[in-house]
């Protein structure tokens, strides 16, 4: 089938297979390999992505239900100011400079995560950001420095978010959410 | 010599790429014509393949080929790289380890392969996969350790009815510590399990093999954590193809904890296969293969006794463990229960006499291998868990008791090296004063205080102690060669200065997470007097790199960063030589710091930058040196590294419930010098929540038919954000004095710390509240901790 998706503030168009993740999409489709595979029982967050302004968890939801929607990926969250040099949000600032990363492999996921706590929620506490990563996996960093890089990009101003603001899609507007405990990809209405 | 870099918290070069999602894993490489494989794999833990048809898949639109294991007749098996002999002189039993399972051969763990479909998608290889229909004689299996050795016990192999791999003792002669124990007035005795694990590094395994024919060249781009040692295992011991046509390249890679150490049959296939079929081929695992297919870590049973006399002194150590092999015998799996554990079993103690009898099995699993701490978390366990206990039966203080029985500080050079009995020599060593620093940071008497008052509700609170010492900086090459090992464990590096002075610095270390890009350049950039905009770091291809054994057992800076070290200072040497030939002195009156030669007295100096160019450009040069500036050094240890420390672990048990809540996590580490507190820092942070993991929510549950039942995320706990607090930690620095940095290794410290003070903080709460339990099986569900109580 055919579907057309608004990635990181530009229409895409392709055919793909009924049974096609998004997370494929973006990864095979469109190679944006940012997004990254953790687990095949959507429990790691590596594959996070945000689908019209929410987090989701992109290998929970095909292709087609994204049809018409507009996701943002890790590699659309800084500010492209030239083909070579970028503004980057103050999560990929705070991870940096909190040491928030060590193989990079589950970052991206935490980022997007991350970034859709600070939009609902621009002071989260230390008992709150654990929360909200919950459905996060990092092998390798404890987790301590993770949430010390998002209370740092908490207390640092925030850029806007790019491709949240521009080219509002046309399609009717959907709301996805990852159900807490079950991890499935819901729509909210 | 400059004093810029190194100590300081230098923000990670390598971070970009990854938080932009520029980072370049193997998986994400696509090749022209690139195909994709998927195995059929045994869903069974034992058993005989019949038949295999393979028609059907055959005729799917998009299959380009799938292999069996009668096409693979003249390959042989992975090998194993570490030779363990029986004590009687019986040479190691090494079953084949075949690349798939050929048909009347049996699969022995769930997860063997019997045939890889190689399709134009990767969907059409699982499609087709589905196709091939395997006929299947189910035979019984056997998975824990212990039961391998019941007499009635199914075979793993044919050949080796007892299922044994070997046997092994080790320390002092056991009459000897028998003698001891017999003295002793009070034996603390504990039968425990070190429960299996599974490393989890969140990139699960991917391999491209590519053949270029016009080149008669192989590229196998791996998530390997030592290319050189992968390309050495498969060219000379599986595939039998010339190294000199083989390039390995370890991209980035997500997380190895060991897993990614071994060689893999899936790494040789994919070459192999790509060869066969002239087109580069791809494979990925998916998470429930890596559960089934990754080497898994710890696996012991152990029955350990620790002898005190009168007065609470260490008399004796006696120890009987059994250790799971799995089903095959992987990289450096002999190595782990053996000389990574039982030489570590000195602790920090004076224990005059010390037996270890290990016996190690195989079984119906797939293969154990190291995992982050490799036997020495096994060792640390044991001993700590033995402390905390034999105080509480004592009726001493766990801090006390550990005081009283710490090997003496000695700093290796004004004081010898501590001499165990357990062959190892501790280079440099003051256990007491980390115990003390941790105990300040616990506000341990308020602490006490604080748990009697709760003792008496139904938030029962405990705390655990552990002080641990390991082995790191693996490790000299005689030394582990006498032992068994059938490598060498030097490091490789190369520094190139550029006629500009620009410096690219290659090392056969390899990083996957670690921040080598970062910590390296700062050693080059402060060694050369230099800015660290002018060093690169490369890492990870084999083309390019001379040689490398690899990052694993917290090497990389001791022995990689010492190989860098070694060849800056050929490089100062021949600069020196062309700089006193440029300012007309001798190479004595030179001094070199800031970047620059300067003559001793006076202003008259020479830039690093000018000497590059006339290493290059040499006109004005002396006679009968080479030009060029460029140096390749091979670094052998004289030693293994020995950090050490003190982790406290403070916890809230729930009497109703049994619910463990890791209230805090205290870590004080010694790992000689640092080069970047900030990612040291990082390390220790992430083995303490991997140690805190395997205490309190990991551990892999197989059934009687030697089924993994917990092997999805779903089912396999990993400790995530919410269930750990922050880590309170600390540093010492006792310098290593055998290594030009002074430096011991942080990778695998807090995951070998951490473990038993978790597990002794929840028995101190039951101890509190009036409940006696010697031990409760790890990982400490609620359960669990409940019925301790009930
Ligand atoms: S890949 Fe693990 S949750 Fe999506
Ligand atoms: S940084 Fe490696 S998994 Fe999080």
């Amino acid at each position: 089938m055919q579907v057309e998706i608004n990635v990181n503030g530009k229409a895409r168009k392709a055919e793909v297979e009924d049974r096609t993740l998004l997370v494929y999409f973006l990864r095979d489709t469109l190679q944006l390999t940012g997004t990254h595979v953790g687990c095949d029982t959507s429990s790691c967050g590596a594959c996070t992505v945000h689908l019209d302004g929410g987090a989701v968890k992109s290998c929970t939801l095909l292709a087609a239900q994204a049809d018409g929607c507009s996701v943002t990926t890790i590699e659309g969250l800084a500010i492209q100011d030239t083909p070579t040099t970028m503004q980057l949000h103050p999560l990929q600032e705070g991870f940096k400079e909190c040491h928030g990363l060590q193989c990079g492999y589950c970052t991206p996921g935490m980022i997007m995560t991350a970034a859709d706590l600070l939009k609902r929620n621009p002071t989260p506490s230390e008992e709150e950001i654990r929360f909200a990563l919950e459905g996060n996996i990092c092998r390798c960093t404890g987790y301590h420095n993770i949430v010390k890089s998002i209370q740092w990009a908490a207390t640092h101003t925030t850029k806007p978010e790019p491709n949240q603001q521009e080219e509002p899609i046309d399609a009717d507007k959907h709301l996805f959410t990852n159900d807490v405990t079950t991890g499935e990809v819901v729509e909210t209405h | 010599m400059s004093n810029k870099f190194i100590g300081q918290s230098i923000k990670r070069r390598e971070d970009k790429r990854f938080i932009t999602g520029k980072g370049r894993y193997t998986d994400d490489i696509v090749l022209p014509g690139m195909l994709h494989a998927h195995f059929v794999r045994s869903p069974y833990a034992h058993a005989r393949v019949s038949s295999i048809d393979l028609d059907e898949a055959k005729a799917m639109p998009g299959v380009i080929a799938i292999y069996t294991g009668d096409d693979l007749a003249d390959v042989n098996g992975v090998p194993c790289g570490w030779q363990v002999n029986f004590r009687d002189g019986e040479a190691m039993r090494e079953p084949k380890h075949p690349m798939l399972i050929p048909t009347g051969s049996t699969a022995k763990h769930v997860g063997d392969a019997v045939a890889v479909v190689i399709a134009e998608t990767k969907d059409i290889a699982i499609d087709a996969a589905e196709l091939v229909m395997v006929e299947w004689e189910e035979l019984p299996a056997v998975a824990a350790p212990a039961d391998a050795l019941l007499p009635d016990a199914p075979k793993v192999h044919e050949q080796f009815p007892d299922n044994k791999a070997f046997d092994w003792t080790f320390g002092n002669p056991i009459e000897e510590v028998d003698a001891a124990m017999e003295k002793a007035a009070h034996i603390t005795e504990l039968e425990f399990v070190n429960q299996r694990v599974v490393p989890n590094a969140m990139e699960p395994r991917a391999y491209i093999g590519s053949y270029d024919e016009t080149f008669d060249k192989y590229t196998l781009y791996t998530s390997t954590q030592n290319p050189h040692l992968i390309r050495l295992l498969m060219c000379a011991f599986v595939l039998g193809i010339p190294e000199h046509k083989v390039r390995v390249v370890g991209p980035d890679v997500g997380g190895g904890f060991g897993s990614k150490i071994y060689h893999y049959t899936e790494e040789a296939l994919v070459t192999w296969s790509s060869k066969q079929l002239g087109q580069p081929v791809k494979w990925t695992s998916d998470r429930s293969e890596a559960f089934l297919t990754d080497a898994h870590g710890r696996d012991h049973a152990t029955k350990a006794e620790m002898g005190f006399d009168a007065d609470g002194n260490i008399l004796g150590l006696r120890i009987k463990t059994v250790a799971n092999m799995g089903a095959y015998l992987s990289t450096f799996a002999p190595a782990v229960p053996t000389y990574l554990h039982g030489t570590l079993l000195q602790g920090l103690y004076t224990t005059p006499k010390i037996n270890i009898d290990m016996t190690c099995v195989f079984t119906h699993t797939v293969a154990v291998d190291a995992y982050r701490g490799a036997g020495r978390p096994e060792a640390t366990y044991l001993l700590e868990r033995l402390m905390d206990l034999a105080a509480l039966e004592m009726g001493r203080d766990p801090a006390e008791l550990r005081f009283q029985n710490f090997i003496p500080p000695f700093d290796g050079v004004e004081q010898p090296g501590y001499q165990t009995q357990v062959a190892l020599q501790y280079d440099s060593g003051n256990y007491e004063a980390v115990l003390k620093r941790g105990l300040e940071m616990l506000a341990y008497d308020d602490f006490r205080k604080e748990q009697a008052e709760a003792a008496k509700t139904n938030k029962i609170l405990g705390v655990g102690f552990s002080t641990y010492v390991e082995a790191c900086g693996i490790a000299p090459s005689a030394v582990v060669g006498s032992l068994g090992a059938r490598a060498g464990l030097f490091e490789s590096a190369q520094v190139r200065v550029q006629p500009t002075g620009k410096v690219s610095v290659f090392t056969g270390s390899h990083s996957h997470g670690q921040g080598h890009e970062t910590t390296f350049v700062q050693v080059v950039a402060d060694k050369l007097g230099i800015p660290m905009d002018d060093v690169d770091l490369v890492h990870g291809d084999s083309d390019t790199i001379a040689f490398g054994m690899g990052t694993y057992g917290s090497r990389s800076l001791a022995v990689g960063g010492s190989a860098i070290v070694k060849s800056i200072d050929k490089i100062l040497e021949k600069g020196g030589k062309i700089a006193a030939h440029k300012l007309e002195c001798a190479e004595g009156d030179l001094e070199y710091a800031e970047g620059k030669w300067t003559v001793k007295g006076t202003d008259k100096s020479i830039s690093f930058g000018d000497v590059a160019l006339t290493a290059y450009v040499p006109h004005i040069y002396p006679a009968g040196l080479e030009p060029g500036l460029d140096f390749s050094s091979f670094y052998d240890p004289a030693n293994f590294t020995y950090p050490f420390g003190c982790h406290i672990a403070v916890v809230e048990v729930d009497k109703e419930t049994g619910k463990v809540t890791l209230k805090r996590m205290i870590a004080v580490d010694d790992v000689g010098n640092v080069i970047n507190p900030m990612i040291v820092d990082g390390q220790i942070h992430g083995g303490l929540a991997q140690g805190i993991g395997q205490a309190l929510f990991e551990g892999t549950i197989y059934d009687e038919n030697g089924q993994l039942t917990n092997g999805s995320y779903m089912d396999y706990c990993m400790p995530r954000a919410d269930d750990l607090p922050m880590f309170e930690t600390d540093r010492q620095v006792t310098p290593c004095p055998h290594n030009p940095l002074g430096v011991k290794g942080a990778g695998e410290a807090g995951a070998i710390g951490s473990t038993p003070a978790v597990v002794n903080a929840v028995i101190d709460a039951l101890w509190s509240a009036g409940h006696k339990p010697k031990d409760i099986l790890m990982p400490l569900t609620s359960e669990r901790v409940w019925q301790a109580m009930n």
